[in-house]
């Protein structure tokens, strides 16, 4: 009786059987580094606004506090985008004619709000709020990155939930005293655990891992 | 292909589509989904996909399918987000923290009488009310319609232009045609204007109205409302001489008497009554004395259903029974007899253990008389009262609140007189919907056309507007600047909360043109009434306190003495032609009259005792039922004097026998697209003779059948221990009956680690003693946590959204049953089934001991739900949220994800506002306080029936009533250990009666 594959199909079924899985186990690393990848999470892609709004200037150049615009930090949710108002109680003043600052002052004009663009946005069923953060100890910088260096805003960090989590888990290694979380050049001393772990204590951090803490 | 024949065809559909509105669109859609001809021509329009859409999946394509689902499952989540962008303020208001929510006080009005309310603002958006704790008809609470008012605000069905007959007109169009009117009544001194209002108790509408009448002393003001106190006031004027306002001290009486009287569910002052007699139905031991409630009464009703003793008795022989009651206690009159021999001796037991009682406790009893009953009866309890020694202490009475109290329904009859005898030249209707509301003998579309010049404002382009020369929209009253009176006089500011969406003006600035001051805004009347009134104070400071406390202060009504007249009791009637059939009428306990037919959270809402929504219909007694051989939904012909409806009938334990009961309200016409078309109007068999019951109805079964959606089908528990009940002296004898009616199996009966809960633990503790079932717990929660209407189809498929279901519950012979409420939230069981059996993970316990819902892991399986013996969650079968209108959109709590299709979801124990209150706390660094969470169903409760807190503190609220012994679990044997428990009802019978 004659044979009725030829023996190279051995090594095609062997081929197509181990190729297979070679092909889902690369899919599937493929999809998962791009889903972490810069492209995906825009980490380090400066955002173009309507005013080219440089946190480098007026922070690291001028040194005005993150507080002086993002007013309401410390008691809501929302750290507040300044309404053309508090441009305005400078720009009046200074740069007053400058065609890059005109949007601006169309907007105080008009009363027509300037539309910026979000560079640090959430999915929409994840609620965060900002004041609780800035009350037990997390620097501006440990989310936002070196706001201070950058002349147009970009991500830092990948907002994904398993960051989150990382400093949800072991907020020792992030915490910084209160006194400095509107420090930009803030560094973590050595002994950053011992530290944290104290600051853990002393502002009765209990961060919470319940999906309904965020989602709800 | 598809052939110009099939195009045809379905555009022929598509034009027989677009006619329909509301439930009768979506009914027709079912209908035509279930036609042969629909699948044929599916066929032929979608060739490709005709068998996949018309015939069952085979296996092979099912696993295709299902295959390239898995394979693109994970794709969507490794796309880029998209850009978003943020519109900051230009110049920020001062107090407004974005993210932050303002609370402003105003009041929402009724029938004329206020209920105060706060208001819930993000940013400008108002999205939610809650009770004024301040304001002495709220106490905090609300009712349904206060909660529903956000959605009309929002309803994108409002009339939105001035229009003159069906043109859009400017304001200023409006001005001229009002002065031309003005011009030609100066010189006959108004003698063909005519004002049609409802019931007025603001006082700058009121001033605006008699600076009108000043001006043209022959003009005429009219009121008419559909419900209105005219037998209240008409009994009143027979009792004393005038009209005097009847205010009750619920919480001073031991023994109360409701004769055909909601006074807990629908009445002025209803929330305040509530409370009040709630405070007595809490049985501990040492603590105070549990109060009795008779009531006797034609269509059951909340107060009915948690009394101690109910009669069901015909709205007619309501009137002989309180002439009995009047001449056995001694105030004349012979004790008529009644004329039903069989219902004779039920009526002399129910009475000869009542009227002990009643002497018993003279002066801490209290008789009260429901407006539809006639003058005579409020009289009688009026003599009643005074016999009892009751007047000034547990019924007082004041001036009258509203601003001119007439007889509304001889107003309207005048009106409509001068209407057809070509007497009015000009009518200007300020709100109500007279062509719909009035009574149907009056004839009042007829008469309105002979009108030369008819002005409406409202806030729909409703059934009245039709017929109207101009329409002006009317401002919402969260949109306007107003003043109004709550049922005990008390003054609230109306301030707006939001700038009017539409081209909407208030009545005030109508009147404003016809006073010829056009210029003046509802603000500038508003304060120059007040200013009026405070001209020696310090007005800025009052004005701004009544805006912040939503009560002008001092403006409660004094109690005024009244003497009863000699012969107040008119002698009795003849009775009434026994065996017929009687009709009565009520306004309906989720639409009123109707104003709210196109909201549709009130549309959706299950009405008490009946559970129907989306529908009224044709109440009657299981014995009246089988005798004409009735069977629910069996349409039926109601014939009264001269009037026919075809109607749907719904069997209600415990309804008086020989009557049928309608709910006033449905029907409309033109209610816009939800209320449209939308059960039937009870208005067309209302006549002005017989406004609350009418004799001599005839009834004849059809063959028909109307589908009704109805959420609880009936009250039978099916013999488990769902609501525990006792009567106070068994309860007395045996306080932990609740717990020994089914113990909890012991704690360690489970294969899964005990979970121990430090640091907060939020429970709930329900008490059955307390609850009414006045539903407005679930429209609160719908409010609060953005839940979608479904429309009555899906509601028949059991398939309504609501997060919080009262279940109603009979105990006792099955005609007429004692009947229970149970509010049944997520149970938040630290044994959750639900959450052994999720495939993803998307329902798992919080730290907290919340059962949290993970709206984006859930795909959608409803494992969940089908284990949860509760029956409490809820899925999305398709997109019922509504992302596309624009107007709802403001309508959203920003805090509570708008969930889509395919998710399940359920209570979250408001897991927002508990994050709000988490923050805060932490932010102080202190503990949360007790009572500083308050569950927006717990908020809205007149009751205070819902009680949440932290159950591992033993001094917080929740958990001393855990540890009551009434406290047990629902289906607890199950050892699910729910978070939520109830405390068990108990009712006080009078031993004589047992």
């Amino acid at each position: 009786m004659p044979q009725i594959f030829h023996p190279s199909t051995n090594t095609f079924s062997r081929v197509t059987i181990f190729g297979a899985v070679i092909v889902i186990v690369v899919l599937a690393l493929v999809g998962g580094s791009l889903q972490r990848s810069s492209y995906t999470t825009e980490v380090g892609t400066p955002r173009e606004q309507p005013v080219p709004f440089s946190h480098r200037h007026h922070v690291g150049g001028i040194g005005i506090d993150c507080r002086y615009c993002h007013t309401s930090v410390e008691d809501a949710a929302f750290a507040g985008i300044p309404p053309t108002q508090t441009c305005m109680n400078c720009h009046r003043q200074i740069w007053s004619t400058s065609a890059l600052l005109e949007p601006v002052r169309e907007s105080f004009r008009t009363d027509r709000s300037l539309i910026w663009i979000r560079v640090h946005d959430l999915p929409d069923f994840v609620y965060f709020d900002h004041s609780i953060h800035v009350r037990k100890g997390v620097g501006c910088a440990t989310c936002h990155g070196r706001v201070d260096q950058m002349p147009l805003m970009w991500r830092t960090q990948t907002l994904h939930m398993e960051w989150c989590l990382d400093c949800h888990r072991h907020p020792e290694q992030y915490l910084r005293p209160r006194d400095k979380v509107f420090t930009m050049d803030w560094e973590p001393p050595a002994d950053q655990l011992a530290l944290g772990t104290r600051l853990v204590h002393d502002y009765d951090v209990n961060s919470m891992t319940s999906c309904s803490v965020c989602h709800r | 292909m598809t052939t110009a024949r099939d195009s045809g065809a379905l555009a022929a559909l598509r034009a027989q589509l677009a006619t329909l509105r509301g439930a009768e669109y979506w009914r027709a859609l079912e209908a035509l989904a279930e036609r042969p001809e629909t699948a044929e021509l599916l066929a032929r329009e979608f060739p490709r996909h005709a068998a996949g859409l018309l015939e069952p999946v085979d296996r092979r394509q099912f696993l295709r399918l299902m295959g390239a689902s898995l394979a693109l499952a994970g794709l969507g989540a490794c796309s880029r987000a998209p850009t978003e962008t943020i519109v900051p303020y230009v110049r920020q208001p001062e107090e407004l923290v974005p993210g932050k929510p303002l609370f402003f006080a105003t009041a929402l009005s009724l029938g004329g009488l206020a209920t105060g309310v706060l208001v819930e603002s993000h940013m400008g958006r108002p999205t939610k009310v809650e009770g004024n704790p301040d304001h002495p008809a709220s106490l905090g609470a609300t009712n349904a319609f206060e909660q529903a008012a956000v959605l009309t605000l929002y309803d994108p069905d409002r009339a939105q232009t001035i229009t003159q007959t069906g043109a859009i007109r400017p304001w200023s169009a409006f001005l001229g045609a009002v002065r031309t009117v003005l011009d030609t009544e100066r010189p006959r001194r108004g003698a063909g204007l005519r004002v049609l209002t409802e019931t007025v108790t603001s006082p700058t509408l009121a001033r605006q109205l008699r600076a009108l009448l000043a001006a043209f002393p022959a003009a005429r003001w009219h009121q008419y409302e559909p419900v209105s106190r005219d037998n209240a006031q008409a009994g009143a004027r027979l009792a004393f001489g005038r009209v005097v306002e009847t205010r009750y001290q619920i919480e001073k009486a031991d023994v109360l008497l409701a004769l055909d009287a909601d006074v807990l569910g629908c009445s002025p002052g209803n929330l305040r009554y509530a409370r009040a007699f709630a405070t007595r139905r809490r049985p501990r031991t040492g603590e105070v004395e549990m109060n009795r409630l008779y009531v006797v009464e034609s269509a059951p009703s909340t107060t009915g259903a948690v009394a101690d003793h109910r009669l069901p008795l015909r709205a007619s022989a309501i009137e002989t029974f309180a002439r009995a009651l009047a001449a056995t206690l001694g105030l004349g009159g012979e004790p008529p007899a009644e004329g039903n021999p069989t219902r004779a001796h039920e009526i002399a037991f129910f009475a000869a253990a009542l009227v002990p009682d009643l002497q018993r406790h003279r002066g801490r009893s209290l008789v009260i008389a429901g407006e539809a009953q006639p003058p005579a009866v409020h009289a009688l309890v009026h003599a009643i009262n005074h016999a009892l020694g009751n007047v000034g202490e547990t019924v007082v009475y004041t001036d009258p609140v509203e601003a001119e109290p007439v007889d509304q329904l001889a107003s309207l009859r005048e009106l409509v007189d001068d209407m057809a005898a070509g007497r009015v030249d000009t009518l200007l209707i300020l709100g109500g919907n007279p062509v719909y509301t009035a009574p149907v003998d009056l004839a009042f579309a007829q008469s309105l056309a002979q009108v030369p010049l008819r002005l409406h404002l409202s806030l729909y382009h409703d059934e009245t507007s039709a017929l109207c020369h101009w329409h002006v929209p009317a401002t919402h009253e969260l949109e306007t600047w107003s003043d109004t009176r709550a049922y005990d006089g008390t003054v609230s500011i109306v301030q707006p909360l939001i700038a009017p969406l539409y081209d909407g003006r208030s009545a005030h600035e109508v009147l404003a043109a016809f006073n010829g001051e056009p210029e003046k805004s509802s603000y500038d009347l508003v304060r120059a009434t007040w200013q009026e009134r405070h001209a020696d104070e310090d007005f800025e400071r009052a004005w701004r306190r009544a805006l912040h406390d939503g009560v002008v202060a001092g403006t409660a009504l004094s109690p005024t003495g009244v003497e009863l007249r000699q012969g107040a009791i008119p002698p009795a009637a003849p009775a009434a032609t026994q065996g017929s059939l009687e009709l009565v009428f009520r306004p309906d306990p989720t639409l009123y009259d109707g104003r709210f037919a196109n909201n549709g959270w009130l549309q959706e809402l299950p009405k008490p005792l009946t559970s129907l929504t989306w529908d009224n219909a044709a109440l009657v007694s299981p014995g009246t039922a089988e005798r004409f051989g009735l069977a629910n939904e069996r349409v039926v012909e109601l014939r009264s004097r001269g009037r026919t409806a075809r109607v749907p009938v719904w069997i209600v334990p415990g309804h008086a026998d020989d009557t049928v009961t309608i709910h006033l309200g449905q029907g409309r016409t033109r209610a816009g697209r939800v209320g449209t078309g939308v059960g039937f109007d009870a208005y067309r068999l209302r006549t002005a003779d017989a406004p609350w019951f009418a004799t001599g109805l005839e009834l004849e079964p059809t063959a028909e059948r109307q589908a009704l959606a109805c959420t609880q089908h009936h009250y039978d528990m099916e013999g488990r221990h769902l609501v525990r009940a006792a009567s106070l002296v068994d309860y007395r004898a045996h306080p932990t009956f609740a717990q020994d009616e089914d113990p909890a199996p012991p704690a360690a009966l489970t294969l899964y680690p005990r979970v121990p809960y430090e640091g907060y633990a939020w429970g709930m503790a329900i008490d059955l003693s307390t609850c009414i079932g006045c539903n407005a717990c679930i429209v609160a929660c719908q409010a609060e946590n953005n839940i979608p209407v479904v429309g009555k189809t899906e509601v028949q498929r059991g398939r309504a959204m609501h997060w919080l279901r009262v279940a109603r519950y009979g105990i006792g012979q099955a005609e007429d049953p004692d009947l229970y409420f149970m509010p049944i939230p997520c149970m938040h069981c630290e044994n959750a089934p639900c959450e052994l059996v999720c495939p993803v993970e998307a329902t798992v316990h919080s730290a907290e001991g919340l059962n949290d819902m993970v709206y984006n892991r859930c795909v959608g399986t409803r494992y969940c739900s089908n284990n949860c013996p509760y029956k409490v969650r809820r899925f999305n079968f398709f997109q019922y949220a509504d992302w596309e209108t624009p107007s709802l959109k403001l309508l959203r709590n920003p805090d509570v994800t708008v969930r889509s299709r395919g998710v399940m979801e359920k209570c979250t124990y408001c897991v927002q506002r508990i994050t709000v209150a988490r923050i805060a706390a932490e932010k102080e660094d202190r503990p949360i306080r007790d009572g500083e969470i308050v569950t927006a169903c717990q908020a809205v409760c007149p009751t205070e029936a819902i009680v949440f807190g932290n159950i591992n503190d033993p001094t917080s609220r929740v958990a001393r009533l855990k540890a009551d012994a009434r406290n047990y679990a629902l289906l607890g044997e199950l050892n699910t250990r729910p978070r939520t428990t109830y405390l068990a009802a108990v009712r006080n019978p009078n031993p004589e009666l047992a």
